[in-house]
């Protein structure tokens, strides 16, 4: 029973292993990915289930005892994020068969692909620090070798800058669990937490903390470490960046949260009301401000990603209930909704040939489905109620209010109305307005490209609309967060 | 030792920042795996550098090293290790494709 937490890291490990002997048989290939991501997907569902009714879930690694050996913890969170994950991830590949050229297939796609999974589904159910790091390196480089893969001369210049920037953050990282073990003397994160509790965060422990927050905002992309990522994020084909685009941010979120609700939770005024509340609020509003002067249907995503990532960690620096809760169900409203939109962005970009907002126009005429699916996800992106975004962004800014906390509360609502602006800029360009592509490109078939995006549409919708119970849900993982004894004592079993 | 141990990790990232900050691509290479020999040995020395036998049972010596250390460099050097070799095989792409290794020119236009 408990041995089951460790497939969704196994699982894509021996399939990406077989597919590299496969490497040129694509439809072997297509159809062994398509397997594994689907069973990961009702494995994890499976796995909500279980946590949700009979709490969280231990694996020792090799049976040795908790403080001293591994452990592989699925908590609700954890469990949380893993679903969201692989739904992602499946979707992003069935889009993948579809618009990812042949010889880039050929080309150890697959494998990497799964390789990436590894990395994001060991980093959500580890419960070690070191183990966490390593995770963190496999996703990486799967991700290198994604972000760069076909070779373009955009590419190569791009991820160049995108690899340097994770090593040095990945430098910093091993530097702060050097630190922790020298002063907890553990890697166990349960354990680590009840010695941070013992030493009452003093000293350098605050220093610890703060580092790690600048390695995991690294990846998060946060102010002011966001710089790599809209360039980084254009290069690859629409399946890739989208994957990215939902998922890759969102691994660095997870591990603040987790961090900062675990670990490091006990100078709450300085760490999170202050320090993180601000960052949230710049990386809020540069986001924005990038989206806004950019006339690229990519770019603007891309900067969207970083403005969202900003109201997570507001939701986690308010540290309310409340508004951890509402960073909770922002996650899975903007994995779903960002997933969607780069998919869509790729669609136009099958159908255009471009993804300059200024050389499209008039696809509501020729591509109807498509223009009102994109409206959906957008609007709901930018917060239009009953949609998604809406119910994720309310708890957010009414706990800001509730806590006093007005400017940030201010700057998420001029944030949301800026979204808004930028997203009816991206249809009322390439949406309304004269038809600029040709006949030929008028009747270019999307149906099937736009299957697999369909569910995250529906989803949008129904996390809207069925925002009560998967509010709730959200509830209990943020009350379940912020109380670490919950996590400390299921690990070291006290 | 420590102190001493402290001092060349802080010339190690000195140095290696130094050379990150070069437009040369090779030199920014060089400069993650000089990186990556400074978090290692911070990684040895910050448990506190210590005399004793490996850590094993029948030995019965009066003190024991702690072996924890070891086997997070071991595997922190395996992974920088791939990255490194990832990186240079980058650079070498980057700089066929561009014709250039000068990072000042690989800045990327603003028409793109």
């Amino acid at each position: 029973m408990n041995n089951l937490i460790i497939l969704p890291i196994v699982i894509p490990f021996i399939i990406g292993a077989i597919l590299i002997l496969l490497a040129k048989r694509i439809t072997a290939q297509r159809i062994l990915s398509g397997i594994t991501m689907s069973f990961l997907l009702t494995l994890s569902i499976y796995l909500a289930v279980i946590v949700y009714l009979h709490g969280t879930i231990v694996l020792e690694v090799g049976n040795w005892e908790a403080p001293f050996g591994i452990v592989i913890v699925a908590d609700l969170l954890s469990t949380f994020m893993l679903l969201l994950s692989n739904l992602v991830g499946t979707i992003c590949l069935f889009f993948a068969f579809q618009t990812v050229a042949e010889t880039r297939e050929k080309q150890f796609f697959y494998p990497l692909y799964l390789f990436l999974m590894i990395g994001v589904n060991g980093a959500f159910l580890t419960g070690d620090l070191f183990n966490l790091f390593v995770f963190f390196e496999v996703m990486l480089i799967a991700s290198y070798g994604l972000i760069v893969h076909g070779g373009t001369g955009y590419q190569l210049r791009e991820s160049f800058k995108y690899v340097i920037i994770n090593i040095f953050a990945s430098a910093l990282f091993i530097a702060a669990i050097a630190w922790i073990y020298a002063i907890t003397g553990t890697m166990n994160m349960a354990h680590i937490a009840e010695r941070v509790a013992e030493l009452d965060q003093a000293g350098a422990l605050n220093f610890v903390a703060m580092l790690l927050f600048v390695v995991f905002a690294s990846k998060g992309a946060l102010f002011p470490l966001y710089f790599w990522l809209p360039r980084s994020y254009f290069g690859p084909p629409a399946a890739i960046a989208a994957l990215f685009g939902g998922l890759l941010t969102k691994v660095g979120i997870y591990a603040i949260i987790r961090t900062f609700t675990l670990m490091f939770n006990h100078d709450i005024g300085f760490t999170h009301k202050e320090l993180i509340v601000t960052i949230a609020g710049f990386t809020m509003l540069f986001g924005v401000l990038g989206a806004v002067s950019q006339f690229d249907f990519k770019r603007i995503l891309s900067y969207h990603i970083i403005s969202q990532v900003g109201y997570m960690v507001m939701g986690l620096g308010i540290f309310t209930p409340l508004a951890v809760a509402g960073a909770i169900y922002y996650i899975a409203h903007h994995m779903i909704v960002k997933t969607a939109l780069f998919l869509f962005a790729g669609v136009t970009e099958r159908i255009t040939g471009t993804t300059d907002l200024k050389k499209m126009g008039g696809l509501l005429g020729t591509h109807p489905w498509l223009a009102w699916f994109f409206f959906i996800t957008a609007v709901s992106l930018a917060g239009i109620p009953p949609l998604s975004g809406f119910f994720s962004k309310f708890p957010i800014i009414l706990s800001g209010f509730e806590e006093g906390q007005y400017v940030i509360a201010g700057v998420a609502l001029l944030v949301g109305l800026l979204t808004l602006f930028s997203m009816i800029k991206i249809f009322s360009y390439a949406f309304w307005g004269k038809q600029k592509h040709t006949k030929e490109q008028a009747s270019v078939p999307v149906r099937k490209l736009l299957l697999p995006i369909f569910p995250l549409v529906a989803l949008a919708i129904i996390l809207g609309f069925a925002a009560e119970p998967i509010f709730t849900y959200s509830l209990e993982v943020a009350e379940d967060i912020m109380d670490p004894a919950n996590y400390i004592d299921s690990v070291l079993k006290e | 030792m420590e102190v001493l141990m402290a001092i060349m990790i802080g010339i190690i990232f000195m140095v290696s920042i130094y050379l990150m900050m070069s437009r040369n691509l090779l030199r920014v290479a060089v400069a993650t795996l000089l990186l990556s020999h400074g978090v290692h040995l911070l990684l040895l020395t910050m448990p506190g550098l210590q005399r004793g036998d490996a850590p094993i049972l029948s030995f019965a010596a009066d003190a024991y090293t702690d072996p924890l250390p070891h086997a997070l460099i071991l595997t922190a050097i395996v992974i920088s290790f791939a990255v490194t070799s990832l990186l240079l095989v980058m650079a070498y792409r980057t700089y066929k494709v561009h014709k250039t290794d000068d990072l000042e020119d690989l800045r990327g236009s603003a028409d793109e």
